[in-house]
């Protein structure tokens, strides 16, 4: 197994890796993952999510964006990996930190920038803010701040799923301190119960908030969160994005083909604050050593040396596409109705199943 | 007209609606056992396979989520809970994700789950087996409540919850279940927000929920042999309730008493006497009654629970006391 400073075995504060998944030099293997065109694929999904990401912390700065909003900055990798594994037909689960599982995943740029603004015209209509996005179109029925909130409506889209005779994985995304939510490991129960086809994505960015992990939990060992439960888990370094889809492949597929659930853990590292544009707010000088460490595994930059080996050298054009269309999407949605006051009665009562 | 008890007509709906849509399946604890649903699931894991009658671990929020999440992908869950007071564990499902996603997402995406809650008391249960907790969830906007007091009800009630395309609280009684009715074989529906008018009468209207519904019609029955002729209302939905019918009524009578299987304080009783006031106040001509639980746990031994419960007696005493507060109601009534 190679070792790479970037690797997950130098973790700080963390414990080695248990398996083979995830050092950052993953060897070449035939699965297109480590193809030019993958890969810039893949970069432009995480590009976009953090061009995205710096435009809506613009606006907060600015005061524009009121709502409050949890930056996914650092963490794109874990987004950008997983969806290469989903058809639009599987369903994905947020939590309070979810632009990216959302823009990952297909959601509209505009209606993204145009729900923080609270504007009509986005994704929950105005109504959600940047903690509850919904794009059904897509596969994304809610993501909530409620910690673990969605982790069992994922068992439920998977249990239909099931029921139907269908392929369709259910994809929950949560962070590390949703692991210490009961639901969670019911979820994981029943999942593993009923062997239905859901990925558990734990996200662990070591921090819940302000607290880091070593102040919630004796052992580094959320990787082992499903075992008790027969869900097998894996640790991935979750900065790098074709280690984070290899993993998540292998247990989409095996989901897919009846073999039941996995949990994959993703060790990664939020770059700004638990909530808002700055970058240490709430969790002090401590942070700051360590964020200088994780900046230098920039899940990015990371793709780009990879496309580098591979010849692909000048990415500027590209990132000049996503900034434009950034900039686009801004426009538009800015120009977007905010919502009338006599609205506020308005879908208390669903009048009709949305459902598919 | 084919006779049912309650506990035959939630059966029958059940396994019509089994029967005729394949989105339907029902989870929960207990389904396999008549311990924890009576006769109400009786067979249906047999007759329609156990893949959609699910009798779950023992994990009420997640298995509430999962039914809620399958509601938003399509499908029509029926979620169990075979003692209300379970349910407490599933606060997170029904009350934060559940009824807020229509409005929360704007109307992009609705929750067609319904969430069949059992009331379970007596017997000496004691105070988490006999909660009736009904007044909890109609706080709460984005969630329909209904409490069907009769077998007629029982049916069509399930019926039209399982097809509207909001989260329903459905709550049944086990102190109901051997009550028969008329209950027709073809599918129908009773409308949610629809009271019935079980009697009717000019001196007091008898507000019912539930169990208390069925005290009513006892309770107006010696009410007539005074002389005192009660409107006796069923309102089987609590949320939303039948707000038309119930202040025509008072209107009427001038005088209402509401009649509710749970506590007093915040209950569903205080809400609808709060919006009585408000809407007929004028037209009052005593204080709008309550009969409640007291405000105090459930007791479990057999004398502390004959202490505890309300029933036909407290219902006329209260109706006694609305129509002789102020002046008599033939007096009143001859003035006017």
């Amino acid at each position: 197994m190679s070792t790479s400073t970037c690797g997950i075995k130098e973790l700080p504060g963390g414990t080695p890796a248990r398996d083979e998944a995830g050092p950052a030099a993953t060897p070449f293997r035939a699965d297109g993952a480590d193809s030019p065109d993958w890969l810039l694929q893949r970069w432009g999904v995480m590009l976009l999510i953090r061009r995205a990401e710096e435009a809506i912390a613009a606006m907060v700065e600015a005061g524009e964006v009121r709502c409050p909003c949890h930056l996914y900055i650092g963490q794109e990798a874990v987004a950008a990996g997983v969806a290469a594994a989903l058809t639009p037909s599987d369903t994905v689960w947020g939590g309070h930190r979810s632009h990216g599982h959302y823009l990952a995943k297909g959601g509209s740029l505009e209606k993204l920038f145009a729900e923080v603004l609270g504007r009509t015209s986005g994704c929950s209509g105005g109504r959600g803010g940047s903690m509850h996005l919904a794009s059904p179109e897509v596969g994304i029925f809610g993501t909530v701040p409620i910690v673990a909130g969605t982790v069992p409506l994922a068992v439920g889209a998977a249990f239909a799923s099931r029921m139907r005779g269908g392929k369709d994985v259910a994809v929950a995304f949560f962070g590390d301190g949703a692991l210490e939510e009961g639901h969670l490991h019911e979820s994981l129960n029943l999942a593993a119960v009923y062997r239905l086809p859901v990925l558990f994505v734990c996200e662990n960015n070591l921090y819940s908030s302000h607290l880091h992990w070593s102040e919630r939990r004796v052992a580094d060992n959320l990787d082992l969160a499903g075992e008790f439960h027969s869900v097998p888990g894996t640790r991935v370094d979750g900065n790098d994005a074709v280690a984070v889809y290899r993993a998540a492949h292998r247990a989409i597929e095996g989901a897919r083909r009846g073999e039941g659930p996995s949990l994959l853990e993703c060790r990664t590292f939020r770059w700004r604050g638990h909530v808002g544009a700055g970058w240490d707010t709430d969790v002090g000088v401590a942070r700051r050593g360590e964020l200088a460490e994780w900046l230098n595994r920039d899940p990015l930059a990371r793709v780009a040396e990879r496309l580098a080996v591979l010849g692909v050298h000048d990415l500027a054009a590209r990132e000049r596409v996503v900034l434009n269309r950034v900039a686009d999407a801004v426009a538009r949605a800015r120009a977007g109705a905010s919502p009338d006051r006599g609205r506020v009665l308005q879908h208390v009562w669903a009048e009709a199943a949305c459902a598919p | 007209m084919r006779t049912l008890s309650y506990v035959q007509a939630i059966r029958e709906a059940h396994a019509q609606l089994l029967a005729r849509d394949a989105r339907v399946f029902v989870i929960g604890q207990g389904l396999w056992s008549p311990w924890y649903a009576g006769a109400s699931l009786e067979g249906l894991d047999r007759e329609f396979g156990r893949e959609r009658m699910v009798d779950s671990p023992v994990s009420e929020n997640a298995v509430t989520g999962l039914a809620v999440g399958a509601a938003l992908v399509g499908m029509r869950p029926i979620v169990f809970h075979p003692r209300m007071d379970f349910m407490l564990l599933a606060m997170d499902s029904i009350v934060n994700q559940a009824a807020n996603c229509s409005y929360l997402f704007g109307g992009t995406i609705s929750v067609p789950v319904v969430i069949r809650a059992v009331i379970n008391r007596g017997g000496e249960q004691g105070a988490q087996h006999s909660q009736a907790l009904h007044a909890m969830f109609m706080h709460v906007p984005g969630l329909k409540v209904v409490m069907p007091a009769t077998a007629y009800d029982a049916k069509g009630l399930l019926i039209a919850a399982l097809e509207d395309p909001n989260p329903v609280l459905y709550i049944d009684d086990r102190w109901l279940y051997a009550e028969t009715g008329d209950v027709p074989e073809q599918v129908y529906r009773v409308p949610i927000g629809q009271a019935a008018i079980r009697r009717t009468g000019s001196d007091v209207t008898l507000i019912g929920i539930s169990t208390m519904a069925a005290h009513n019609l006892k309770a107006a029955a010696t009410l007539a042999r005074e002389g005192i002729e009660a409107e006796v209302i069923d309102l089987r939905s609590l949320k939303p309730w039948d707000r038309e019918t119930v202040f025509a009524s008072v209107r009427k009578t001038a005088r209402a008493v509401v009649a509710d299987p749970g506590w007093r304080m915040a209950g569903a009783a205080a809400a609808i006497a709060a919006e009585i006031y408000e809407a007929a106040f004028a037209s009052l001509r005593a204080p709008v009654e309550r009969v409640t639980l007291p405000d105090a746990p459930a007791p479990s031994s057999r004398a502390e629970e004959l202490a505890y419960y309300p029933g036909e007696h407290e219902i006329v005493e209260a109706a006694r006391r609305a129509v002789g507060a102020g002046q008599p109601a033939k007096a009143a009534r001859g003035a006017a």
